[in-house]
């Protein structure tokens, strides 16, 4: 055995020493100034350019991990006090509010910030900040359907739509926080009565992503969708004749325009309580809310920058003009989603 | 290192009665504890309190999950037993035109990760894809109004799980026909058995144990597998495991429910080894003569035998390529050479670290014949059956704390602020993929383990030989093909993994799994296809290298071969 180990050492001497020489250096770098350390859920092909920019004004250097937004959540809470991460930017409100209970948050208070930043795309305490938003849209067949007959959520769950909605999967946060909001504003009673309603016009077993159920309105499986509002935007942008088709048959509606407005998520981010660089995160932070970096930012992924005013250099997004958005406080979606998916499940909304 | 260990043994040696373990059994006890460390991390749910998730996962989803999973299970079984031992025993114990390519072609689709899979079908299989599209211009109909067989189903999640994992079938079962003696079937056709007979009645209760340790292989990565279920929105047992703990926000019925799946793959592993029972074969190893077939027949072995690498590999990778090389919004940048590096790295240290660890668990099973260290072998590979980010918390936790608890005493002891030693670097993320892959390695190994005959021990031994020596001078250099197989199936393995790996990478360490999913995540399957295309081309690397030795091992069977080697000496 000792001989084994013996002609094994200088091996072992090397990987321990590569390890150790490994960490070090995260933790020497990790000990620098002008550094960033990024965790992000967000991976958009404009995100190069708009970390670039920072990196460009500030100088300081920008480190990041792209992964789920769950399993960095898991990711953070788990390396706990020694974390490197400064900064964690994610999608759906749900999970932001679920970060804060988790204490991971360091309150923030930017004058900036307050400023820019319209008060329900932000959490009271300064914990996390939106920095673009989404709608929940419906899809229609124009051939089929006429718009004024889908003109609130509410509309989906009329038996007249038996086997024609599309939709994808119930445990879908963007699914969750619509359920949310309808168990918000209706009550738990009727929202459920909602589901089922839903849950029975369904055409197909929800399976997909967002953009499957729009193509399934186009070819025909169903007349309805439940959809994001860029992914239709990313088929109107996009240079393939099959998308051009299919935008032109299927049409989107702002739902709910004369009662409570159009249901919208966000996504967002905040810095961490045990930042390395709390500074750097900072700036970081408000350099979210420029103008460049909200334009860059929100189309990325053709959503709307949360700060007003901002130049939509997005000719498709800006065409949709104007629309009425539901201002619920948004941390209330996040406390309310567990009993929507419970809700879901209890329906059969699969 | 030797008083280290003499106390130890003495104390372990003390406190447990049967046989002595020693130090080769202290360390591999030690090593499988690391292993199941994580394991343990997620049983431990079962004593916390929970909330009433429980309760309304049973009363709502929890039966259909069971079903479903169970389902895909027979379903998946049904396939891989299909594809593999049929195309294992022609290419066994024929030889029919293209048999020497399709020997080693079978098991391409190892490069192909189901997932990815079941991107390219479903782009061609959906409603609006090209094969329903062109029948829908044929024939006139409309959608709705012909019935087409549904690809993002439950058939079709088995479908693809099928053919992604029948080459471990393939690989088992066609070393254990090549195994078999030619007396064997000689006296089988003496006996009066016809071809078919003998397969029934003679091969494949004889190649059953390899057969069974295949199957048990695939339906394991069919439990874990979350990527193709969660695409074909087939809810199976994985699916509820995610649902308590991200919708539900209940990480400790999470934890409760990968318990359950724990315990289920352990009866299913005991059935395994009962099943293998006392079933130890020996025979002279005069392998069979290989038959040579002509005219239809052998028309029917190649087409039956090219079925699964054309559905498991040809197709979805010009599905893919044709996504790939038409889509417009597809770059090729220096960022992919980044992806490549890295996918290596992980890839080639996990695969050597599984093979080291596979090894000395293997061997000292064999060396010191003691049911501890049997038993902490059995649960140091039920890693396999865990879904990745399950294990990825398993580790996090505890790794995360004992970082932490590194950094205060660095800072305490010398001053120095350090980093995350283990969770902040590759180091935990290997480890995630040694207790997930473990049970890849260590099959492979124990079976060329196996194959040595136990009187080289004892000849090795009275020579005066340690066993530590031993195996470095007589077992390694015997069952080398199997090391290798063992490394190369675990550097496909990781290479294909994604949920660990999206959890536990280091700061700017993106794979071409991470890219492919992050791409097809965000629903823009036509860029998914270039990642995805690297990855099944870097993979089909260690698979030639596989696929050499596999020619090799039928060419030189019989003469030199290394197992009538060993049965000489």
């Amino acid at each position: 055995m000792r001989q084994f180990l013996a002609r094994q050492k200088p091996y072992v001497n090397g990987v321990l020493a590569g390890l150790i020489f490994g960490a070090i250096s995260i933790g020497t770098a990790g000990a620098q100034e002008k550094l960033l350390n990024l965790y992000t859920a967000r991976h958009y092909a404009t995100d190069e350019a708009f970390y670039s920019g920072f990196s460009k004004l500030t100088g300081i250097k920008l480190n990041r991990i792209e992964g789920g937004e769950d399993a960095l959540f898991e990711r953070i809470k788990a390396e706990g006090a020694a974390s490197p991460a400064d900064v964690f930017l994610t999608v759906d409100v749900a999970r932001l509010w679920r970060a804060e209970q988790a204490g991971i948050f360091a309150p923030l208070k930017s004058a900036l910030l307050g400023k820019r930043i319209p008060a329900h795309f932000r959490d009271p305490n300064g914990h996390w900040f939106g920095f673009s938003s989404r709608a929940r849209i419906i899809a229609y067949d124009r051939s089929k359907v006429n718009p004024g007959d889908v003109a609130r959520y509410e509309d989906l769950a009329n038996p007249k739509w038996r086997r024609e909605v599309c939709t994808r999967t119930s445990s879908h946060p963007y699914n969750l926080s619509l359920i949310s909001s309808m168990i918000l504003h209706l009550g738990e009673q009727k929202a459920r009565e909602w589901a089922l309603g839903v849950a029975n016009n369904l055409a197909r077993t929800p399976r997909g992503g967002d953009t499957d159920q729009l193509t399934a309105v186009g070819v025909g499986e169903c007349s309805i969708a439940l959809s994001n509002h860029y992914y239709y935007v990313r088929l109107m942008r996009s240079s393939k004749a099959e998308h051009r088709a299919l935008v032109e048959k299927v049409h989107i509606i702002w739902p709910n325009q004369n009662d409570r407005g159009t249901h919208v998520n966000i996504s967002g981010g905040g810095v961490l309580k045990n930042a390395p660089h709390r500074d750097a995160a900072v700036k970081f932070i408000e350099y979210l809310a420029s103008d460049t970096a909200q334009a860059f930012f929100a189309n990325g992924n053709n959503e709307w920058p949360t700060v007003k005013g901002v130049k939509l250099a997005n000719p498709e997004l800006a065409s949709f003009g104007q629309f009425r958005t539901d201002t619920l406080p948004l941390e209330n979606l996040g406390k309310t989603q567990a009993a929507a998916q419970r809700l879901a499940d209890q329906v059969g909304w699969k | 290192m030797t008083t280290l260990a003499a106390t130890l043994r003495s104390t372990v040696a003390g406190s447990i009665s049967g046989p002595r373990i020693g130090a080769l059994g202290i360390v591999s006890l030690i090593t499988a504890a690391l292993v199941v460390a994580p394991i343990t991390a997620v049983v431990w749910n079962i004593f916390l309190p929970s909330d009433a998730t429980w309760a309304h996962l049973i009363s709502t989803v929890l039966p259909e999950y069971i079903i479903n999973t169970l389902l895909l299970l027979v379903l998946v079984a049904t396939g891989v037993i299909s594809c593999g031992v049929l195309s294992a025993w022609l290419v066994a114990g024929y030889r029919f035109p293209g048999q020497p390519i399709l020997e080693w072609a079978l098991v391409l689709p190892m490069a192909m990760p189901a997932y990815v899979m079941a991107y390219a079908y479903t782009d061609w299989f959906q409603a609006a894809g090209q094969v329903q599209t062109l029948l829908r211009d044929i024939t006139g109909w409309r959608v709705r109004e012909y019935w087409f067989p549904e690809i993002r189903s439950l058939p079709g999640a088995a479908v693809m799980l099928s053919f992604a994992l029948y080459p471990y079938v393939y690989l088992l079962a066609r070393s254990a026909f090549l195994e078999q003696s030619r007396s064997t079937h000689e006296a089988a056709r003496l006996a009066g058995y016809g071809a078919w007979g003998r397969f029934w009645h003679v091969s494949l209760p004889l190649a059953r144990t390899g057969i069974v340790a295949g199957v048990a292989l695939a339906l394991m990565e069919t439990l874990a597998d979350f990527g193709t279920v969660s695409y074909f929105a087939v809810n199976t047992f994985t699916t509820g495991i995610y649902r308590a703990w991200l919708s539900l926000g209940d990480a400790v019925a999470a934890g409760q429910l990968a318990t359950c799946l724990l315990l289920f793959v352990l009866a299913m592993l005991a059935l395994e080894r009962w099943h293998r029972g006392g079933a130890h074969f020996t025979s002279n190893r005069t392998p069979m003569t290989p038959q040579s077939l002509r005219g239809w027949k052998a028309l029917g072995a190649l087409l039956l035998c090219a079925a699964p690498i054309a559905f498991g590999f040809l197709v979805p990778a010009t599905i893919l390529l044709k996504l790939a090389l038409t889509d417009p919004e597809v770059r090729f940048g220096a960022r992919i050479y980044g992806l490549i590096t890295n996918t290596f790295i992980l890839a080639g240290s996990a695969a050597v670290a599984a093979v080291v660890v596979a090894l000395l668990l293997a061997y000292a099973a064999r060396t010191v014949k003691s049911p501890l260290v049997h038993g902490a072998n059995r649960l140091a590979v039920l890693g396999y059956a865990l879904p990745g980010a399950v294990i990825a918390v398993g580790i996090l936790l505890p790794l995360g704390r004992l970082d932490n608890a590194l950094v205060a005493w660095m800072q305490q002891q010398f001053g120095v602020r350090i980093g995350l030693l283990l969770t902040g670097s590759v180091t935990a993320l290997i480890y995630a993929y040694l207790v997930r892959f473990l049970a890849v390695a260590f099959q492979t190994v124990e079976a060329g383990l196996s194959r040595v005959t136990p009187s080289m021990d004892d000849a090795a031994r009275s020579l005066g030989l340690s066993p530590a020596r031993t195996l470095a001078r007589v077992h390694m250099p015997i069952m080398r093909g199997s090391l290798a197989t063992a490394a190369l199936l675990v550097f496909v393995d990781v290479m294909k993994e994604l949920p660990a790996t999206f959890a536990m990478r280091p700061f700017n360490f993106d794979t071409l799994a991470v890219e492919a999913y992050n791409l097809a995540k965000d629903e823009r399957i036509a860029e998914a296809a270039l990642p995805a295309l690297l990855m099944v081309a870097i993979a089909l690397l260690p698979l030639i290298l596989l696929s050499r030795q596999i020619a090799n091992t039928s060419q030189r069977r019989g003469s030199d071969g290394i197992d009538s080697h060993a049965s000489t000496v």
